[in-house]
Parts: structure tokens; sequence; C-alpha cells
């Protein structure tokens, strides 16, 4: 991450200086929100998911999440599920890459099997909800191509509006806007477009708190489907960063105790 | 009664043990059959079949998860199948990940199979074939783990001390061979029978888009001969003998994008008057994701099976295909169905095979089978079966 983080800044910085086009800025900020998200190390965080259909009826799921900082390549990470009871214990193990396939695995606890899994179904529902995996996988700078469209108070809040086209393979969506707060450099907002170029679904962010003085996260996430009405609420508590994980706590041996 | 003692062991140390406050959790499930057709042993029940199984777990890990404890019981009552009936302790285990090693002690499982029908490379436990006739329920063994892990990838070694019988099920139940086993009077080549020490050593790594393992065993194969012979009453019945063997297996998985490609192979010699003798299983998983922009996931699965055995294997898969299409239909109550076939290549015996399953609120999850055998005929290993076509309905409860 560090490496391409040097290159890119050596690009971006001494064009930023002189006449920009919204190409450059929209990738400067990308890089900006990036740098200011490095050096975390690791994090561990629960997540409760509550997932709503077109009538209002919910259900719940609970789950653990572990991530670990990569250099020079995407994050890895490990989710462990503890709710709905018939899947406790199934666990999901991912290498993201910036632009080459990512590595999954996925823990079956009832025959104790770790199975490698196709990453390709990036548009596909994460556990039944609105999240795709692609939504919820780490967002490395590579994976788009962006472009700053304007300047717009968000709720009182100044932010870029920026918007990103995918440019990994499989992805759901032609392009993505997001509103990004100037001061945390997070998203508020993302409206995702589908292949038809259709409004799919808005992502808002909610009570964004700071870790270590430095690393912002949201308490709360709500994203809503226009299209099948269908919406899911990611409430997050118990951030911690730079707990001492390692590698050795996301590999595939790893699976088994992770419950 | 081991499994009794064990089990109120646990349940008492837990409350009173504060380095024991993980989690209980696990399932209770009722099961009903239905067999249309007559059996084909007088002896065995007909039409249906009621049975209750509870799957206790607990779990606990500290040390930020480096060191794990956990408990798995398994227990099932049924209706007309004494063997049926039985428990086990699928899992009692302690392991301890270190950064460049981990141990596992006491009971456990190991899954190393890459291939969804015939799981051919797996060989640390013994089938509890009584719970599914597909050797995908196994028994818990007895095992101490030692695992170097490297950049080169891990490498294993398992010292294995107690043996396990396979189970059958009984006189009066279903999907069985006939004659009947007779698991009360194994024969072991070993003298030292179920106390004999298995050794086996793994080797495992992912390259890149390859995950891979190998390993060699030496011990009592979990798969025995089973022999006609008289037993003390005169009747007629099938006698395990278990043979002391050396197995070389690999197990290889290549995943790109939508594929799947799966190997597995073993070479196996001491299984009886055999010489040394291979089998494999292979093929693919090709799954179109989000069929027609929906979330629907629709899968195909084709494998073939060979053993160099032919006929006289231990195993009714020789020759076989099989083929089967896996739809997830990616909902809140995880909703899926699995239809497939598996079709000798010399005696066109095949049989057909559907499962769907769905999600009930939080807890409760339904689970429907069923399964038909055709163009049987007496020459086929699987001609016992011929009159077990049968509906499963599965209710469980998970808490």
């Amino acid at each position: 991450m560090k490496k391409h983080l040097l290159l890119l800044l050596c690009i971006v910085l001494p064009v930023s200086v002189y006449a920009e086009t919204a190409e450059e800025k929209g990738l400067a900020i990308a890089v900006e929100s990036d740098k200011r998200d490095t050096g975390w190390g690791d994090q561990t965080s629960s997540m409760k998911m509550i997932l709503r259909n077109r009538q209002g009826e919910e259900s719940q799921r609970d789950i653990r999440n572990r991530s670990l900082e990569v250099d020079g390549d995407g994050d890895k990470a490990l989710i462990i599920f503890d709710n709905p009871r018939d899947v406790k214990g199934t666990a999901f193990l991912s290498f993201t890459h910036a632009i080459k396939p990512d590595d999954q695995w996925l823990y079956l606890p009832a025959l104790k099997r770790v199975k490698r899994i196709s990453s390709s179904n990036k548009s596909g529902p994460f556990m039944g909800s609105e999240f795709a995996y692609e939504d919820i996988s780490s967002q490395e700078i590579e994976k788009y191509k962006y472009k700053f469209i304007k300047d717009e108070d968000l709720n009182g809040r100044a932010t870029f509006v920026n918007e990103r086209y995918p440019q990994y393979k499989h992805s759901g969506y032609t392009r993505q806007v997001a509103w990004i707060d100037k001061q945390m450099y997070q998203p508020l907002k993302v409206e995702f477009y589908d292949r038809k170029g259709e409004l799919l679904k808005t992502l808002t962010y909610h009570d964004y708190k700071q870790y270590l003085n430095r690393y912002w996260r949201p308490d709360r996430m709500e994203m809503v489907n226009h299209q099948t009405g269908k919406s899911t609420t990611l409430l997050w508590s118990e951030y911690q960063h730079k707990t001492g994980l390692t590698d050795r706590d996301f590999d595939k041996k790893s699976l088994k105790r992770a419950r | 009664m081991w499994v009794r003692a064990i089990l109120t062991g646990l349940l008492l140390s837990s409350s009173a043990n504060p380095l024991l406050a993980g989690e209980w959790s696990g399932y209770v499930a009722a099961e009903f059959r239905w067999f249309p057709n007559d059996p084909s042993d007088p002896r065995q029940y007909s039409d249906t079949n009621l049975s209750a199984a509870f799957r206790p777990e607990y779990a606990h890990q500290w040390d930020k998860g480096r060191q794990s404890f956990s408990f798995i019981g398994f227990g099932r009552v049924d209706q007309h199948d004494d063997e049926r009936s039985h428990a086990d302790i699928r899992e009692l285990l302690y392991i301890k990940a270190a950064e460049n090693w981990e141990l596992q002690a006491g009971i456990g499982k190991e899954y190393w199979a890459v291939t969804e029908f015939r799981r051919l490379t797996d060989i640390i436990n013994q089938d509890d074939e009584v719970e599914v006739p597909d050797r995908r329920e196994k028994l818990g063994q007895p095992m101490v783990n030692f695992a170097l892990i490297q950049d080169w990838g891990t490498l294993g070694i398992f010292v294995l001390p107690y043996f396990r019988e396979r189970t059958f099920p009984g006189v009066e139940g279903r999907l069985r061979t006939i004659p009947r086993v007779d698991v009360d009077n194994p024969v072991y080549e070993s003298s030292d029978e179920d106390k004999h020490i298995d050794y086996a050593l793994r080797y495992a790594h992912t390259f890149s888009e390859w995950d891979l393992g190998l390993y060699y065993f030496d011990g009592t194969g979990r798969d025995p001969r089973l022999v006609p012979d008289l037993n003390s009453s005169g009747e007629v019945v099938l006698i395990p003998h278990y043979d002391l063997i050396q197995q070389y297996g690999l197990d290889l998985q290549g995943t790109f994008d939508e594929w799947l490609w799966k190997l597995e192979a073993i070479q196996r010699s001491g299984q009886g008057p055999d010489p040394k003798f291979w089998s494999a299983s292979g093929g693919f998983e090709y799954t179109f994701f989000g069929v027609r922009e929906s979330a629907v996931d629709v899968g195909l699965l084709v494998e073939y099976i060979w053993d160099e055995r032919g006929r006289n294997a231990t195993t009714p898969f020789d020759n076989d295909w099989f083929m089967a299409s896996r739809i997830t239909l990616n909902d809140v109550d995880s909703s899926e169905l699995l239809a497939g076939f598996v079709i000798d290549g010399s005696s066109q015996a095949y049989s057909l095979y559907v499962q769907g399953s769905r999600r009930f609120g939080d807890n409760w999850k339904l689970d429907l089978t069923g399964r038909t055998f055709q163009n049987l005929t007496p020459a086929d290993p699987g001609y016992s079966f011929r009159n077990d076509d049968y509906l499963q309905l599965q209710l469980f409860y998970y808490f």
C-alpha cells in the first residue's frame, strides 16, 4: 500500500499545484483518504446487521470482524458469524487485492471444512443483505478510476462529490457517487448505479467517532435499495486497533479457532 | 458411559470454573423418513421412521484467540434402528496456536477433501454410516496433531492413538447391506486391535490460485473389507475386516474466477489380498453468479470417481459420474437446493438426489431430502439399496 501511495503522490502532488483535471482531483481525494486511514495495523469490531424487507419485517445477524493492514497489497479480513444460530461459527477469510481477484475461503463448522471459494461473486448479496460483497471488502485506491464533480454541503458539512468507476472484474456497478467529508476525508453518503446506469442503492454513514486520535469509524451505516424497497442497517461497536494480530490470525488454520 | 461422564463433567465445570466461561450452542433436530417400498429384508422396518438428534457445542477461546477449547457432543434416538440410536463425542479439543506452530490435542475432525461427492482423501475420521449413507457424517477421532507453520507451507504430524470402528445400520434399519454388517465381531489385522497407534504426515500450502495437500498415512485403514461369514446364531452376516494400510494422498483445488477445478487421488497398499492400488476423484464446479441480474447463483458440479480395483473395491464407486446443480437464492432465509445424480459408468445403475433447505426466523431450519436408487442389478454393490428410495424431512432448532 505504502509504495503505491508514494508513487501516486509523486505523480499527483506536483500536478495539483498547476491546473488539475477533474480526474486528477478525484484521484487526489482518494489518495488523501487512503493516506489518512493508513497505519492502524489491525482492527477488530462487532457488527449487528438488521435486514428489512419491503413490508418492514426485520431479521438480524451478529458478526465479528477482524482485519489486518498489509504493506503493498490489499487488507486481510476475517468475518465470523454468531447469529442466525444455524450459521454460528461460519467464517469468511479474504485476502483483498487491488486488481487481481481476491483470495477467499469459507469455513463450514459442521463439517470442519475450509473451502476455497470463487471471488467472482462481487455483486452478490452478503448474507442476504443489501450489501454486496464488493461493498464490504477493503477499498483500495487502484480498484477505481475517479472524477471530482463538485463541492457541496451535505447536512451542514462541506464535502467533495467524487465519482468512482470500478476497474475490477464482475462489479455490479457502472459508477458510484461519493460525498466525502472535507474534514474527515471519509464518506458521508454513496450512491450506487447498476449495470444499466440506474440508481440502485444509497448508503449513508452516521455517528463517526475518532479512534487513536486519527482514524474515523461510523457507528451506523444505512443501505437502502431503491429498486426493491429493502434496506439494511449496520450497527458497529467495540472497535479496537493495534491489538497485535498477525498473519497467523488470518490463515486457513485460524478459521477453526475463530468461534 | 464415558460420553455421559465427560458431558456431566463439562456441564458442572463450566459453571464453577471461570476459565471455561465460554458459550453453549447447538441444535435439537427431529427427523422423519418415509420409505414407499417394502424392505428387501422382512426384518427391516416398513413405511416410516421417527428419530431425534441433539448436538450440543461448547466453545471458549482466550489468549487473544490463540488458545481454544471446544466440545461437540452428538446423540440420536431412533424409533426402529438400535444401531442408529447412538452417541458420540464429535470434538473435545484443545488448540494452541503459536506464531510458527500449532498444537491440537483431544478428539477432533479433519476435513481434507475438495470434491463434493466422494471425499476420497479423508482418512483421519471414521464414517458415522448410520447417520447418512454418503460419508458426510464422521466420528470424533482421538488425536495429537503438531504442525509447523512456515512460509513454505504447513507440515503436520498426526498421532492417532485409538481406532474408531465404522457404524452400520442394525437388523431393523434401512439403507443397509444385505446381509447386514455384524459390528460386534470385527477382525483386526493388528494384534493391538483398536489400540493400534496410527500416524499421518501432512503437508498443505496455498500457491496463489492452487490449494494443495499431500499426506502419508500408516495404520489401520478406516475402510473395512466386508467379509461374509456365519455369526454365533448361524446367521449369514458381513464381518468388517480392518487392515493395516499405507496410503499416500493428494488433494488439489485450482480456483479461477467462476471455475473450481478439483482433484483427489490416493495410493493404498496393504488392504487384504489387493496389491497396491490407485483411486482418484476429480472434476469441476462452475457457478453462474447472479443469474439474470438476480441474487440467485446456479452452480454446476461434475465429478468422476475411479478405483483401480474395479468391482472388487471396498466402495461401490469405481467408475462413476456425479453431476449436480446447486441453486442458492441468497435470500434472508438462506434457501438452497441441490439436485443431482450419480451413475455407474459400466452398469448404468444410478441414484438421484434432491435436497432443499431454508431457515425460518432466527432459530429454525427445515431440510427436505429425497433419494432414489435405480437400475440396480444383483451384481451391483448397491443392490441391497434397491428398495430403499426415501424421503426425509428434518426440522432443526438451533440455540
